[in-house]
């Protein structure tokens, strides 16, 4: 073998394990962050985390009870807002868009999707929560909605589009009509995927804490109704990470590993909802 | 019954027949909610617009070239926060490019399709850890990292290169512009390998093979073939995940340092657009000042929108034509 | 019997917020010097639900200006310019007084560093650039002060906090007037840029992580963590440790003049005692309350604050209004519609 194919090979051989030490680390540092997570959140997350609420500033003790509650309060009504206009959207865009306004549609769906976070709560701000004089869940559950709309309407059209046309003149050779089409036939077949990009979607909205700094603000108490401030995981564990005191660092750890675990379970569930394959209805 | 569907003539319907038949009746509903999103989007571009007024009027184009940042006296410039959000993006694609390509390299060509898939399935999953998780644990294992063994080895060997140097001088916080970059490039590693994969993966076999049977090692084959044939692809996932990268505001806001100055020194700290905007804008009393800060959002959008959309075109060219093309 | 149980853990939320909505509730933002004190006071005060949140005393004048909250909270008393922009005029209630103190965590060092007016200043000023400096050394004699750079640790937000601390530069050093352009204000453009830490909690955990930093903090912040801080040379030229009763000696004489709008700053106060970086902070309160039941709960929170309230004071490091100042206080209560 030539001196040249020889090092030719040593190249090869180097470069290809080299990718594969590439590979290791980028895929570690998901199992860095959950170690780090579990270890340290391990340690704190107790019953007390889940029932009590938090204490002041330098005293021990202390959960997030209201803070879990308000993260459930305001993603439900971000999913309530936000779900339903997107999917509407995403189903004008699928089966009744027209091209140049089809196109406005879905350019603006983008556009709206790359937002960022923490414009989306400036925004938030100026036309919720100063004309309601008050930080609200509301206000909060209208932000993280403004970024549920766009991902939702972008996956609903896109499962939408990959029904298969024959199922769609069949339905409509039968005689229905077309919404009856999309309704009972169409929507139905893509279901699988369209549950799976709300999922995922929630799960990406459980996460932000920019939007809501401006918006649900913060709590001590229990929130006690839509248009009252609430605490929510993602804050608390931005408040507490920030602070010097020990305690309330390793609350945020536990935080941590909860948010993080209802974030990587959602993930979870929906991809392998979508591994299952597309459902087609039969007979 | 069948013979008067024949016989019977064609007549257009009446607007109360298409109602009940439901149909016009979907499509309005739909299309309302299309133009809902439409109607969205345009508020929130043209209430930012209007309330960045002030300062737009104020200081003009100057704003993106002015550092001086100063709430008490109402000057504002938007260049040490460009200069911020730019300078951890680009750190971040550095570190993320290499090891993010590399390890799409190895998913597409390497490894069998079921380790592949479920190796891409759990780095997709870093994609899904929201930030503030990201800022929590950089504050406490990656700050400490970098300030007492990271940036002082740094300091000692590169620091002290001619040119560089400079990059890599200066106090050490722990905190800065270098610690930001590299939790942004955690950020971006799913972006960069997911995409890059689907590009390298939809390169037609017949090219590696041919590659092959020319006499090239795999290495050869796929570095100088398959990587250049999905490189718009490769360039598309880069551009996504400084998309990505760009917008980022929490995990940036704890361990930058939130300095509103430029400096050269990668250990120094800095202050992004998003952070700045975060930490700033609930005590921005005053016309001039809320605006200024909502015209950097502005900014920061108009970088995200061209950003994407370069990505979006690199990635719709590669993966549904299947060809690189120039 | 799955859904009757079902039902009945949905029933646990909704009877919360029931009980819960029987009581008002007052949201307030502001400082976060006093916000150990103040969400004890919310968790005490059974008239309402108080929900303070810390957010920087600048971010509570503004949430109060635009009338997002129900009333906010500042070190810094509002300046004319920023009270001529509310649309409902706001009442300045004195709360407590506390001390800002200089934390720093210098490693070896466990004593107390002396600091006299010139020390900080040329700190801040980045005159005096390392923790061994001649000028820091001969006022510490028998401390070994290492050779290393020194860290300033600062606020990023706007901060009443910060206004204490510039304030109380501005009046011992001449320089620091002139770099800061006259005027102290809740942010500042720092002449040495070193880190920023959110709030007071932000800072004082910066300084207990990062190695040779100094900071400026609210004293209980820095007791509870256990952080060193420094005393300070007052006016009589006396070292001067922050305590309950350095600071209730730094309010003695403003006590007595106190103006009708509460208005005043007290560092840099004549007295043996002392301790000269202390400072009221105030509840701006709006003069009109729409609501009737959000204005009796208010009114009720503030008469009890200044006489029940004042006694968790020295608890939390804080010092309690001197009786006259809080009886003129519980005066201004009945001016709020």
């Amino acid at each position: 073998m030539t001196s040249r194919n020889q090092r030719r090979r040593i190249v090869n051989n180097v470069m290809l394990t080299l990718t594969g030490v590439c590979a290791f680390l980028t895929v570690s540092t998901l199992f860095l962050i959950l170690g780090y997570l579990v270890y340290n959140g391990g340690k704190s997350v107790d019953l007390n985390f889940f029932t009590q609420l938090p204490r002041s500033p330098g005293e021990l003790g202390g959960g997030m009870a209201n803070a879990i509650v308000g993260s459930a309060e305001v993603i439900v009504l971000a999913s309530l807002i936000g779900l339903p206009i997107g999917f509407l959207a995403g189903v004008y865009l699928s089966e009744f868009g027209g091209k140049t306004f089809g196109f406005m549609v879905r350019y603006t769906a983008d556009l709206l999707n790359g937002v960022p976070s923490i414009v989306i709560g400036v925004f938030v701000w100026t036309i919720v929560v100063v004309p309601m004089h008050g930080f609200s869940a509301l206000a909060g559950g209208i932000a993280l909605s403004l970024m549920l709309i766009p991902i939702s309407a972008r996956s609903t059209e896109q499962f939408l589009q990959e029904v298969p046309r024959a199922l769609r003149e069949g339905s409509l050779a039968l005689g229905a009509s077309k919404w009856r089409t999309i309704a009972s036939v169409i929507v139905p077949a893509a279901s699988k995927g369209i549950l799976t990009g709300m999922i995922l979607g929630v799960a990406r909205i459980s996460g932000e804490t920019a939007p809501l700094l401006f918006t649900a603000l913060n709590n001590q108490f229990w929130s006690t109704g839509l248009t009252q401030p609430t605490a929510t995981l993602p804050v608390m564990i931005y408040t507490r990470a920030v602070a010097p005191y020990d305690d309330w660092h390793r609350q945020a750890w536990a935080a941590g590993l909860v948010l993080l675990t209802l974030v990587l379970v959602a993930n979870i569930l929906a991809r392998t909802i979508m591994a299952r394959g597309i459902s087609v209805p039969r007979g | 019954m069948a013979t008067s569907v024949i016989a019977a003539p064609r007549r257009s319907r009446t607007l109360l027949e298409r109602l009940r038949g439901g149909d016009t009746v979907a499509h309005a509903i739909c299309w309302f909610f299309a133009v809902v999103v439409m109607a969205i989007t345009a508020a929130l571009l043209i209430g930012l617009w209007i309330k960045a007024g002030p300062t737009r009027n104020a200081f003009g184009f100057g704003f993106l070239a002015s550092s001086l940042w100063n709430p008490v006296t109402d000057q504002y410039g938007a260049l040490p926060f460009v200069y911020g959000t730019l300078v951890t993006s680009v750190v971040a694609l550095l570190i993320s490019v290499p090891l993010g390509v590399g390890a799409a390299i190895y998913l597409s060509e390497l490894a069998t399709a079921k380790l592949s898939d479920s190796l891409t399935f759990l780095v997709e999953l870093l994609a899904a850890v929201p930030s503030v998780i990201y800022g929590l644990l950089a504050i406490f294992t990656l700050v400490p990292l970098m300030r007492n063994y990271v940036e002082p080895a740094l300091k000692k060997t590169l620091g002290t290169v001619p040119v560089i140097g400079d990059l890599f001088s200066g106090p050490i916080f722990g905190f800065g512009y270098l610690t930001a970059g590299i939790i942004l490039a955690v950020m971006t590693f799913p972006f960069i390998i997911s995409v890059s994969r689907e590009a390298l993966l939809s390169v037609p076999r017949e090219q590696r093979e041919a590659a092959l049977a020319l006499g090239a090692t795999k290495w050869e084959s796929t570095w100088q073939v398959v990587v250049p044939f999905a490189r718009l692809g490769i360039f598309g996932s880069i551009f996504l995940g400084l998309a990505r990268a760009l917008g980022e505001t929490m995990a940036v806001t704890m361990v930058i340092g939130n300095d509103p100055a430029i400096h050269t020194s990668l250990f120094a700290n800095g202050y992004t657009i998003a952070a700045v905007v975060a930490n700033q804008f609930s005590e921005a009393t005053g016309e001039m000042y809320a605006s200024a800060l909502v015209e950097l959002s502005l900014v920061l959008f108009v970088l995200t929108i061209v950003i994407n959309a370069a990505a979006q075109l690199m990635i719709v060219l590669t993966t549904r034509k299947g060809s690189a093309r120039a | 019997m799955r859904r009757s149980s079902f039902a009945g853990l949905a029933a646990i939320p909704v009877v919360l917020i029931g009980t819960a909505a029987a009581q008002v509730s007052i949201n307030a933002a502001g400082a976060t010097f006093p916000e150990t004190i103040y969400q004890k006071w919310g968790k005490e005060f059974t008239g309402a639900r108080l929900n303070y949140q810390a957010i920087g005393s600048g971010a509570g004048i503004n949430q109060l200006t635009n009338g997002t909250v129900d009333f906010g909270a500042s070190d810094m008393p509002m300046k004319d310019e920023q009270i001529a922009k509310l649309k409902v005029k706001a009442l300045h209630f004195p709360t407590v007084l506390g001390a800002v103190v200089p934390v720093y965590n210098i490693p070896g060092v466990a004593t107390d560093l002396k600091f006299t007016p010139e020390t900080l200043a040329g700190i801040y000023l980045g005159e005096i650039k390392k923790w061994n400096d001649p000028k820091l050394a001969a006022d510490n004699k028998g401390v070994k002060l290492p050779n290393e750079d020194i860290v300033t640790v600062h606020r990023a937000e706007a901060s009443g906090t910060t206004f204490v601390w510039c304030d109380y530069l501005a009046k011992v050093s001449s320089t620091w007037k002139a770099k800061i352009g006259g005027a102290c204000a809740t942010a500042l453009s720092w002449p040495v840029s070193g880190l920023a830490g959110q709030g007071n909690p932000g800072v004082a955990g910066m300084v207990k992580q990062t190695p040779n930093t100094i900071g400026y903090v609210e004293l209980v912040f820095a007791s509870q963590e256990h952080l060193t801080f420094g005393v300070v040379k007052n006016k009589s030229s006396k070292f001067v440790k922050a305590s309950v009763a350095s600071v209730t000696a730094a309010a003695a004489g403003a006590a007595k003049e106190i103006p009708a709008d509460f208005r005043v700053s007290i560092t840099d106060a004549p007295g043996a005692d002392a301790y000269p970086i202390s400072s009221f902070t105030y509840l701006l309160v709006p003069v009109k309350i729409e609501d009737a039941a959000k204005k009796k709960a208010i009114k009720d929170f503030l008469a009890w604050m200044l006489t029940t309230g004042q006694k968790d004071a020295p608890g939390l490091d804080f010092a309690p209004l001197p009786k006259s100042v809080a009886e003129k206080a519980q005066k201004q209560i009945a001016l709020i519609q």
